[in-house]
This record gives structure tokens, sequence and C-alpha cells, in this order.
């Protein structure tokens, strides 16, 4: 079975772990409750999607 | 042709993924709205569609395909009595998906896929309506769809100028009628000269003025 024949140094392992990064999510205003909320999904605040209300899609604190 | 689905079959192989979609169908057509991951609900809406428009041929043989696939009898009588009439106007896009965020859980985007079961609205139909009539006049004419355009508004305009014309009278009479009424009266009750003399006006605003015209 191949196996690595050194131990990845502490650099290399710290250099690329530092390329993982994170991007800020997208967020747009809802027109109904003006609460952010991600662009082509229910507000999660007020439920509301395109003028149509949907209960499932409110989301308290806790439900994340 | 419809369009192969891409990636992994959902669930464990072909037939479980025959199982899921069957009684996701089923359970859509029982309660019109169904709330579901957002890849089975993408993989749902083709077939439902298909259903739906064997609900809307109607006869024997497409109930019978439809039973197929949807095995609750009870619920195939109601896709096809209750359902395809509302269906009847609609050509195509009998369901809609929306997404309304991730799961708790497993943080799986979710979806609402639902029966578009209210009726085309007018001014979507007028529109489209509109869109054939001016690609037809631009098949006819090249340049055709200028002037047509401000021939059909100066049309309106018109019928606008003729309706203001057909208002003026009646609150010219009102107005001369005014002054049979004492003046304080007309000023207290604004509203109710015209009320009994069963004209209909539109702007409350051009009686007052009216009527302070005639007492100045
Ligand atoms: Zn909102």
């Amino acid at each position: 079975m191949a196996v690595p024949k050194r131990k990845t140094s502490r650099s290399n392992t710290r250099s690329r772990r530092a390329n993982w990064k994170t991007t800020a999510t997208t967020l747009t205003s809802c027109p109904q409750c003006s609460a952010p909320k991600q662009p082509h999904i229910a507000c999660p605040s007020c439920g509301t999607y395109a003028g149509r209300h949907y209960d499932v899609a409110e989301r308290s604190e806790h439900q994340g | 042709m419809p369009t192969p689905t891409k990636g992994p079959r959902l669930g464990g192989g072909p037939a479980h993924e025959r199982l899921i979609l069957a009684n996701l169908a089923t359970s859509l057509f029982e309660h019109d709205q169904i709330t579901t991951t957002t890849a089975k609900a993408k993989r749902l809406r083709p077939l439902a569609e298909r259903l739906v428009t064997f609900a809307k041929r109607g006869d024997l043989h497409a109930r019978r395909r439809v039973l197929t696939v949807v095995r609750d009898k009870g619920v195939v009588h109601r896709l096809f009595t209750e359902i395809a009439p509302d269906m009847a106007d609609r050509q195509g896009g009998y369901t809609r998906i929306t997404k309304i965020g991730n799961r708790k859980g497993d943080n799986a985007p979710m979806a609402v896929i639902e029966l578009v079961r209210e009726p085309l609205s007018a001014k979507k139909a007028t529109v489209a309506e509109a869109e054939a009539a001016t690609k037809r006049s631009a098949k006819t004419k090249k340049v055709g769809k200028s002037p047509a355009a401000s021939k059909s508004e100066a049309a309106v305009s018109t019928t606008e100028a003729d309706a203001a014309v057909d208002d003026a009278p009646i609150v010219g009479s009102a107005g001369s009628e005014a002054p049979l009424v004492d003046a304080t009266e007309a000023e207290v009750l604004v509203a109710d000269p015209a009320g009994a003399e069963g004209v209909v006006l539109q702007d409350p605003d051009d009686e007052a003025d009216d009527t302070s015209n005639t007492k100045a």
C-alpha cells in the first residue's frame, strides 16, 4: 500500500489551510417586511415570496 | 422529448426512485402543496405535470395511465374531477416550486411544491395576447410597430376626451341646480343633492367646487 514518505510539515499544513476561505452570503431586503433575506428564497422572517405566504418558510431563532 | 435526469437517482435504486416519486406525486395531488427537498421537488415536477396532462385528457385510458403511478383511486379521482378542471385554461406550468431555505438537521435546501390552481390572471392573458399581436404585426410589417402603437394611443386619448365631454354636462347641470338648494344646506350636505338627483359623480371635489362657485 502506498503511504506518504514524510510527515506533512506544519508550514505546509498551515499554508494549505490558509486558503480555506468563506464567502459572505448574498442578501437582499424583503419587499414585504424589509428584513434581510437570500434572493430567490422565501423570506425567513415573514414567509412571503412574490406576494405569496408560506408558513413553513418562517424561521424562529432556534430553528436557525 | 423529455430531458434525461442528470445525476444519481433518488433513494437506493431505480425502483426506489419510482416509489419515492410516486409517493410524492400522490401526496401532492392529495394536499395541493407539499414541503420537500429542492432536489426531490425538481424531480417531481415533470412527473406531476405529465399526470395533470393525463387528467386534463380525462378519458379511461388516461385514468389507467395515471393509476400506474398514483395507486390511490381516491387521489386519482380528486385529480381528475377537482384539479383538472382548474387547469383547463393553463398550457403547462401546473406546479410551482418556491425555495424556503435550508433544513436545520442536515442543511438540505428545502422547497414547497404546489399545484397552481388559481385561474389564469386576465392581465397575463392580455399581455400574452398583446405580445402575439406585436409579433404578428412585426411579421407583416417591419416598421409597422411604432405607427400602430401611436394610433392606439391616439384612440385612447380621443375616447378619454369623449368621456370628459360626457362628464362635463352632468357636472354643469348639477351646478345649475345647486342654487335651488339653500347655500348653508349645500355647505353642510355637499354629497346629498347629488345623491337625491341620482347623478353619478365620480369626483366629489368637482361638486364641491361648483357649489363654492355658486356661493361666490
Ligand atoms: Zn419578509
